[in-house]
């Protein structure tokens, strides 16, 4: 970025200055739109998470400090809801990452039919995750649903009264989810690949596997990542799959659950508010570990050596 | 300006003021008439309507109730219900109050309290047991319409005797063995129900959750015991296989389906299996919920609906004639007739209608509400129920052999949950 910026020697110009003006003119609608939008309820969330506040007792309150963080990070919950939400962020983003990459080889070398494959993908990523966390729950019943009557699987096993049978249950809904999503993203990273590369490759005796690894995985690096962040950063808020099927139950609690519960049932805004402020601090932590530790410079799409 | 532009902003300012006046006439046809919003859950049969379409016409004109409905499920009303009122929204004037959110919604000050003759009205001839669900403090702060209770329903083609306790009842459905029937269906899934039935295991041992609103009871001997009798029951072959996400409705299909010898379940079970399944219905046999102590007699759970004023109600004088007249002795009548709910009031069982809905139980059923062990009143009941449901779910982690662990987990989270301390 610092190549492209203009660099001035000595003072700017009155027509620069009146350019910069109306730069910053033309931004503003969309910077104040966003500073309401989003910098005001964190910063609200923030003050909030500094008192104690229930709204079901309204004669009480008060600015407490870090009291409500110290509550949250001193219980067991809060860590076993950390580490659920961090094992379900991994497993289903990497399992999405293999399925995506597939799902978006195949539809490249599509010949005919180009069009309905790439939207019939699209499907399951469009219906609304509350419906679709339903149908997988009632599939999975055992009383009602279909799954237990398939061979080598027990009559009577009970998926949701444990809890890796849960995650297991959850996994593969989130994965049916938004495995499409990552599929067109990285068939986007995919078609910028030049096809001479590949042909030069064979010429040279390369096999497929080989090119693979050694042309389509290093130029789709840029994609790749963009895809990975993106699913990051939505993985890690996952609540409505887990609301539905189990609602937190068998210890498959989230910190977004965690959070609701605080908020909504409790009315205790200021143990709640203090949970999302954290929730927010480990979104951030995650992206910026992608941006920076991963090296890649996302806007100019070029891996930095 | 030009003619043309100043007939078509003369235009333009008249009907945006018809638009705008007109959403003013609404109220204006019978000038005194009130309209009260009365926030409530939908019963399948009709009866809100029914009961808001009756008092609205005995009232001469003087108000109209128009209900707007809730979510069938209680945490769901009541997260719509406290988002409102904890904006202070003056558009809730009547609220359908399930009864263990008295202590919560009375402490905020969110509903007004009953006083006076108003007071002697909506609470003649009700239950004790059902007053002081409504009431908080002292004072009533709502106006009991229905209750509800569970009973034990059970196979009379398979067992002979109704069983007495729980023990029994897990002995019985053992011998008979899984494949035939030998299980007991209850409601265990991780939401207010599992609170219920629990709560109704530790009552009937002899003790309570709480003795106070801001005090844990809780005693060990006979809480362990109750305890012990839940672990013993997930543990053993009695317990169906989807115990831990089984509900009312997944426990009476089951019942329905002929998979279960034993049921707990409310009042309607009887109706549904009547409609749904007459020849399980021709073989249902009821009882009194079964004891945990030998010694005592059981305390079954106790449910229902008061109907209570909002505090930021423009309407409240009106608001108190239409909740008595809606929580009164001929809409309780409908309310059984319609969806087979339970009259608070207790001089109403022998009436035919009632005894009609119940067919050889309605005696049953009002000795069951005089006996119940109702749930704590408690501003803080949210907190307890999600202390006792994240303490004891799902129950087969309770050892039947030694319930301490589990009991001392139970006190350290309801003490937090009292002071509404610590994360939940």
């Amino acid at each position: 970025m610092e190549a492209h910026a203009a660099r001035h020697l000595g003072p700017i110009s009155e027509r620069t200055r009146s350019e910069r003006r109306l730069a910053w003119l033309l931004c503003a609608p969309a910077v104040i739109a966003m500073l309401a939008v989003t910098a005001y309820p964190i910063a609200y969330a923030i003050v909030l998470s500094l008192q104690q506040i229930d709204l079901r007792f309204p004669e009480e309150g008060g600015f407490v400090g870090l009291d409500n963080y110290a509550s949250v990070l001193s219980s067991d919950l809060w860590w076993t809801d950390l580490f659920n939400t961090a094992f379900l962020t991994v497993t289903t983003v990497a399992i999405e990452l293999v399925l995506g990459m597939a799902i978006a080889l195949v539809m490249h070398r599509a010949i005919f039919g180009r069009g309905v494959v790439r939207t019939a993908v699209l499907i399951p990523y469009g219906i609304i995750t509350v419906v679709a966390a339903f149908s997988w729950q009632f599939a999975f019943s055992p009383d009602t649903g279909f799954v237990n009557n398939l061979p080598l699987i027990a009559d009577d096993m009970d998926w949701f009264g444990g809890r890796f049978s849960s995650f297991a249950v959850i996994i593969m809904a989130e994965v049916w989810k938004t495995t499409p999503f990552m599929a067109l993203l990285l068939l986007a990273g995919l078609v910028t690949i030049d096809r001479q590369l590949y042909e030069a490759a064979k010429v040279d005796g390369a096999t497929a596997v080989q090119r693979f690894f050694r042309i389509t995985l290093p130029l789709m690096k840029p994609a790749i990542l963009v895809a990975l962040l993106f699913r990051t950063l939505d993985a890690f808020r996952v609540f409505d799959t887990i609301f539905i099927m189990t609602a937190g139950a068998q210890d498959t609690e989230s910190v977004s659950i965690l959070g609701f519960n605080q908020l909504i049932s409790r009315l205790n805004l200021g143990l709640g508010s203090a949970v999302s402020v954290l929730i927010f601090l480990c979104v951030l932590i995650i992206a910026f570990l992608y941006v920076r530790v991963l090296g890649t410079r996302v806007e100019e799409g070029r891996p930095v050596k | 300006m030009t003619r043309r532009a100043t007939t078509a902003f003369v235009c333009l300012g008249v009907s945006l003021l018809v638009v705008a006046l007109s959403g003013c006439g609404e109220d204006s046809e019978g000038s005194a008439e009130r309209k009260l919003s009365w926030f409530v859950a939908i019963q399948p049969g009709g009866t809100i309507e029914e009961v808001a379409a009756r008092c609205s016409k005995e009232s001469g004109g003087r108000y109209r109730v128009e209900p707007e409905f809730l979510p069938t499920d209680a945490t769901q009303q009541r997260e719509q219900l406290v988002r409102r009122l904890g904006a202070e929204d003056p558009s809730i004037d009547i609220i359908g109050m399930d009864v263990i959110w008295t202590g919560e919604f009375a402490n905020a000050g969110w509903i007004e309290e009953w006083t006076g003759r108003q007071r002697q009205r909506a609470i003649a001839k009700v239950f004790q047991n059902v007053i002081e669900t409504a009431s908080f403090e002292g004072g009533l702060y709502a106006a009991p319409f229905n209750t509800n209770t569970q009973l034990l329903w059970y196979r009379k083609d398979l067992v002979k005797e109704p069983p007495r306790t729980w023990d029994e009842m897990i002995d019985l459905a053992e011998k008979l063995g899984r494949e035939e029937a030998g299980t007991i269906q209850v409601q265990a899934n991780r939401y207010e129900g599992f609170t219920v039935w629990a709560n109704a295991l530790i009552e009937s041992a002899g003790t309570q959750l709480l003795s106070g609103p801001e005090s844990v009871e809780l005693a060990e001997g006979p809480a362990t015991k109750a305890l012990e009798v839940m672990g013993r029951f997930a543990n053993s072959s009695a317990a169906p296989p989807s115990l831990s996400t089984s509900d009312e409705d997944t426990a009476r299909l089951a019942f329905e389906a002929g998979e279960s010898a034993f049921m707990t379940n409310y009042t309607f079970a009887y109706a549904s299996a009547a409609a749904e399944a007459p020849d399980i219905a021709k073989k249902m046999g009821f009882a009194r919920f079964p004891r945990v102590d030998p010694s005592r007699p059981s305390k079954p759970p106790l449910g229902g609906f008061n109907l209570a004023v909002s505090a930021f109600s423009d309407n409240k004088d009106v608001a108190f004639e239409a909740a008595t007249c809606l929580a009164g002795r001929q809409s309780q009548l409908t309310a059984v007739e319609l969806d087979g709910l339970p009259p608070s009031r207790s001089d109403l069982y022998a009436d035919e209608v009632v005894t009609k809905a119940y067919p050889g139980f309605a005696e049953l059923v009002k000795e069951s509400i005089e006996g119940s062990g109702p749930r704590p009143t408690t501003p803080a009941y949210q907190d307890v129920t999600l202390a006792v449901q994240r303490t004891l779910h799902p129950p087969d982690k309770i050892d039947p052999a030694d319930a301490t662990s589990v009991y001392d987990e139970l006190l350290e989270k309801l003490e937090d949950a009292v002071a509404r301390e610590g994360v939940l």
